[in-house]
């Protein structure tokens, strides 16, 4: 035995010397070419246009050389400091109207025994349905000075000679940006406040607290993690916003970052000021994404239980019926309002008049669909887009979450984070890295498709990255293994198990990214050309020019096809589908 | 020729080394555990014979092949090989039947013979009526035989499994253990079974690795195993035993407070130093009531009865020699019944100590 073994170990090491080589390109994978493929694409995609937003604020106009002269001018002008210092109060303020809007809802929907919850659900739903610059555009209609609904019937009932409300200040930019985007704060503080059973309330009660101190001594401190979190998130929103700033702001002349930079890059041209003007937005970005990552890390505080314990509503009694009064007041200065006015305006002849039969007409709709090419174009584009952006999106997260998840390539969390990071970066300034990669010469994609499908799968890769992650780290690793060790390549576990496992994540996950992309805007109105305009950027065009029963027929067509692929998405995947990779 | 042998196996992860050194050969057709306690490094073991992880050092090699190495390493999937995992791995997207006849599709056999051994293989696992269900439709024991069917189908080079009946309730384990082993001495396919129960190692092995802390302490059949120990690990791990320490004396070993002669048992060893360990199992000796009559040839010691248990099945008794701070534990049959505190004479059968030190 002894003998015949060491044999063999010599006959082994003989063999090794000889065929290592051999035996490393007879042993070769090929899914390892495509691994190194997709790293370079994610490379491609994410690094690159963020290096050269880096390198492009240190370059002389035109080209090379370095410069700190970008910096100098973009922050020499007080109009500019204006824009920066107006971008922070705009964020500070909707964060608080926010909280203002969406805490009380959630409480009610989470605590108490409000009737009618469903219609704060569907508040939420159709605020996520409302684009911002939609909601804007609403907003005009109903309070734009003087030819404003509200401010007509306020002027027909009181019979003074102007309008009481003015929806181009910047309380009307803060109202309008906060009604869009309140159902952050409703959802992080409701499912904190799911958390929090009553057993910790009736614990205060116990101890002599009135209901009011129960909530206002206990539960309020516990879900306060929440709270802030949230408010970063619509701060970080409302900042990074270019179409409510720039259908509201401009003509009132109130300058903003996002706004600014789009000046920057009207004529003359001056990208390289621009990203040096981009910088503070992305770092307070940055930071504040940081702050928040550690202050919802602290997850004992938001639940000392984990699995919530058990909760009973709280009678109210005929407060309920005021919660439900303000809840319904959100729910029509959000959604019900400016809906209605869009669909009224986007079938009357001249949307100042009355509905009446002889101001009906289809005639929007008609040349929008059929007449138009430009509007035709446009809407072929916006899905074409967010179709291609949406399969290439899910493609590169899937593959990387793949590589992550299976510890194939070494530094995976370096992938990881880089398909996250287009989270902390706000759009606009995604769309000027990319400019600045990848519109300009040698490469020169701007104004093709190539280029706006790139920056739609970029800007949502994050979204398609956690929807794959959760999905890969929910299958076992031994589904592959037994593929694999049965004769079938690391391609034939993807296509045979994993991929046919993963159907409803990726199905959910293409949606989560094709319904955001189809109504993108402020990326999409720094790189389109002309064949390449989508539906958002023509929303903008024509509502500059005033032709807002155009505008409102092109917006009627964006709500009904995001209300029919989110009913896909309910019907295909499940109603919790929108919460997913949030 | 071995059909699978391992050279100096070695596996480490930073510091810590998972698998030392461990050099194997199986045989063709041979049944063989690896058995020890979690984290031995026996599952990291299988998973480098299939090709998973990388060896550190050493190598692996079937039919004279290398087919592992430090250098390169062939991907699982050209290895002939077929594994069951401890989460049976069954794929929820197919059917029981598509299961089965997936690793056959991918050698590219004609639909006629996929179907014609599918269904064949089936009956010997008794799952013939469930072929067109799904796994989510089975229980874990169904789900087992589908894992078993669909590895045994291809005729794999050697079949590999990674402790699968640890997620089987106790009465379905004590049945597929035998079943396993039915298999086997129906396909004769060379097995790696990776376990920590040592039960189901002894039902289905020909022949036992016994692994600790990333070693393996002693290869052998399973009698040979448990009633001649090499290592106290090994005694100890395998059923229960009595660890007596001793020290060589000419022709007798001394322990503390009484003395065994050592031409009464086989094979003594020692490191020259003449510190003796033995093991003694608890059912291997045999209690007197009374001085046994002609002690001569026998190794019979006195002593008294300090604790005992009935277990039904037998009687557990705790001895102290006379004279002694050591304890033995006895076990005897439901009739020899001692009470505590009476005298006792312990008598030693020496075919059935096992030096270990």
């Amino acid at each position: 035995m002894a003998t015949s073994s060491e044999t063999a170990m010599g006959q082994g090491t003989v063999r090794r010397g000889l065929s290592t080589a051999l035996l490393r390109v007879r042993f070769f994978e090929p899914a390892s070419i495509l691994w190194v493929l997709l790293i370079l694409f994610l490379l491609f995609l994410v690094a690159s246009p963020f290096a050269h937003l880096l390198v492009v604020s240190f370059e002389k106009t035109g080209g090379d050389g370095f410069t700190l002269a970008n910096y100098v001018t973009a922050y020499s002008r007080s109009r500019y400091l204006d824009g920066l210092r107006n971008s922070l109060m705009l964020g500070l303020a909707t964060a608080v109207v926010c909280v203002a809007f969406a805490l009380p809802m959630a409480w009610a929907v989470s605590r108490t025994n409000m009737p009618a919850k469903w219609l704060v659900w569907g508040t939420v739903l159709g605020a996520f349905i409302l684009p911002p610059y939609l909601t804007a555009i609403g907003w005009i209609l109903l309070a734009g000075p003087n030819a404003g609904w509200l401010n007509r019937m306020w002027m027909a009932i009181t019979g003074a000679e102007s309008g009481l409300f003015d929806i181009y200040t910047f309380t009307g930019i803060v109202l309008v940006i906060a009604l869009n985007a309140f159902p952050y704060v409703f959802l992080f503080t409701k499912s904190a406040l799911d958390l929090v059973s009553t057993e910790m309330e009736e614990a205060a009660n116990i101890l002599g607290a009135n209901a009011w101190q129960a909530t206002w001594k206990v539960t309020l401190p516990l879900i306060w993690p929440a709270i802030l979190g949230s408010i970063i998130i619509v701060f970080l929103e409302a900042i990074a916003l270019f179409g409510v700033p720039a259908l509201l702001g401009i003509p009132a002349r109130i300058n903003f970052v996002t706004t600014q930079l789009w000046e920057f890059f009207g004529f003359p041209l001056r990208m390289e000021v621009a990203a040096a003007y981009s910088m503070p937005l992305l770092l307070i970005t940055l930071l504040l994404i940081y702050a928040q990552r550690l202050l919802l890390s602290r997850k004992g505080y938001v639940s000392q239980t984990g699995k919530g314990g058990e909760r009973r509503p709280i009678d109210i009694g005929p407060w309920r019926f005021v919660l439900l009064g303000y809840c319904t007041l959100i729910g029509v200065l959000a959604v019900a309002a400016p809906a209605y006015v869009i669909v009224q305006a986007s079938f009357s002849k001249a949307w100042g008049r009355a509905m009446s039969w002889d101001n009906f007409t289809v005639i929007h709709y008609w040349q929008i669909l059929f007449e138009q090419s430009m509007t035709q174009q446009a809407i072929m584009n916006s899905f074409m887009f967010a179709a291609a952006a949406a399969f290439l999106a899910i493609g590169l997260a899937l593959a990387i979450a793949y590589l992550v998840t299976r510890r194939l390539v070494p530094w995976g969390n370096v992938l990881a984070f880089l398909c996250m990071a287009p989270f902390v970066i706000p759009g606009i300034i995604l769309a000027i890295g990319f400019y600045a990669a990848y519109a300009t010469p040698p490469v020169a994609l701007y104004g093709t498709a190539t280029l706006m499908i790139l920056a739609f799968a970029a800007r949502f890769l994050p979204i398609a990255y956690a929807t794959s992650a959760a999905g890969m780290r929910s299958i076992n690793p031994e589904m592959e293994e037994a593929v694999r060790i049965l004769g079938g390549g690391r391609l034939t576990a993807i296509r045979a198990v994993v991929a046919p496992l993963l159907k409803k994540t990726l199905l959910g996950g293409w949606l989560l990214v094709f319904i955001p992309a189809t109504r993108e805007l402020s990326a999409a109105i720094f790189l389109v050309g002309p064949q390449t305009r989508v539906m958002s950027v023509l929303i903008y065009d024509m509502s500059e020019e005033g032709n807002f029963e155009l505008v409102s027929a092109l917006g009627g067509i964006i709500l009904i096809a995001t209300s029919f692929f989110v009913w896909l998405g309910f019907k295909l995947v499940g109603r919790d589908f929108m919460l997913r990779g949030r | 020729m071995f059909k699978l042998a391992l050279r100096n196996l070695t596996k480490t992860y930073g510091d810590v080394t998972a698998v030392n050194q461990v050099t194997l050969d199986i045989q063709e057709g041979e049944f063989v555990s690896l058995l020890g306690p979690s984290g031995c490094g026996k599952t990291t073991t299988l998973r480098m014979i299939a090709g998973f992880i990388a060896p550190t050092d050493g190598i692996i090699e079937m039919d004279g092949q290398v087919l592992s190495s430090p250098k390169a390493m062939m991907p699982p999937e050209r290895r002939q090989m077929s594994m069951i995992f401890q989460s049976y791995a069954i794929w929820p997207n197919m059917t029981v039947a598509e299961n089965v006849g997936f690793g056959l599709k991918l050698r590219k056999l004609p639909a006629e013979e996929i179907k014609r051994r599918t269904a064949d293989i089936l009956e010997v696992v008794h799952m013939g009526q469930l072929a067109g269900r799904y796994p989510a439709e089975l229980s874990g024991g169904q789900q087992q035989r589908v894992a078993l069917a669909r590895s045994i189908v291809v005729k794999p080079s050697i079949l590999l499994l990674d402790e699968p009946l640890s997620n089987l309730d106790a009465n379905l384990r004590e049945e597929m253990r035998f079943e396993i082993r039915r298999l086997h001495d129906e396909f004769r396919i060379t097995t790696v079974y990776v376990t920590h129960d040592q039960g189901e190692a002894m039902v289905t092995s020909d022949r036992i690795a016994v692994m600790n802390a990333g070693r393996i302490e002693q290869v052998d059949d399973p009698y040979t195993l448990y009633n001649k120990p090499r290592t106290r690990f090994v005694a100890g791990f395998i059923g229960r035993t009595n660890f007596l320490e001793g020290r060589r004396e000419r022709d007798a070993v001394v322990f503390d407070g009484f003395t065994l002669h050592t031409d009464a048992f086989a094979g003594p060893a020692g490191d020259g130093s003449g510190a003796v360990t033995l093991s003694v199992r608890p059912q291997s000796m045999k209690l007197h009531g009374n001085a046994p009559g002609n002690p001569d040839g026998r190794c019979v010691i006195q002593g008294k009865v300090v604790e005992r248990a009935y277990l039904g099945e037998h009687w557990d008794y705790g001895i102290a020699p006379n004279g002694s701070g050591v304890q033995l534990r006895v076990t005897a049959l439901p009739i020899e019944v001692h009470d505590v505190g009476a005298a006792v004479w312990v008598e030693f059968d020496p075919a059935q100590v096992a030096v270990i030190a």
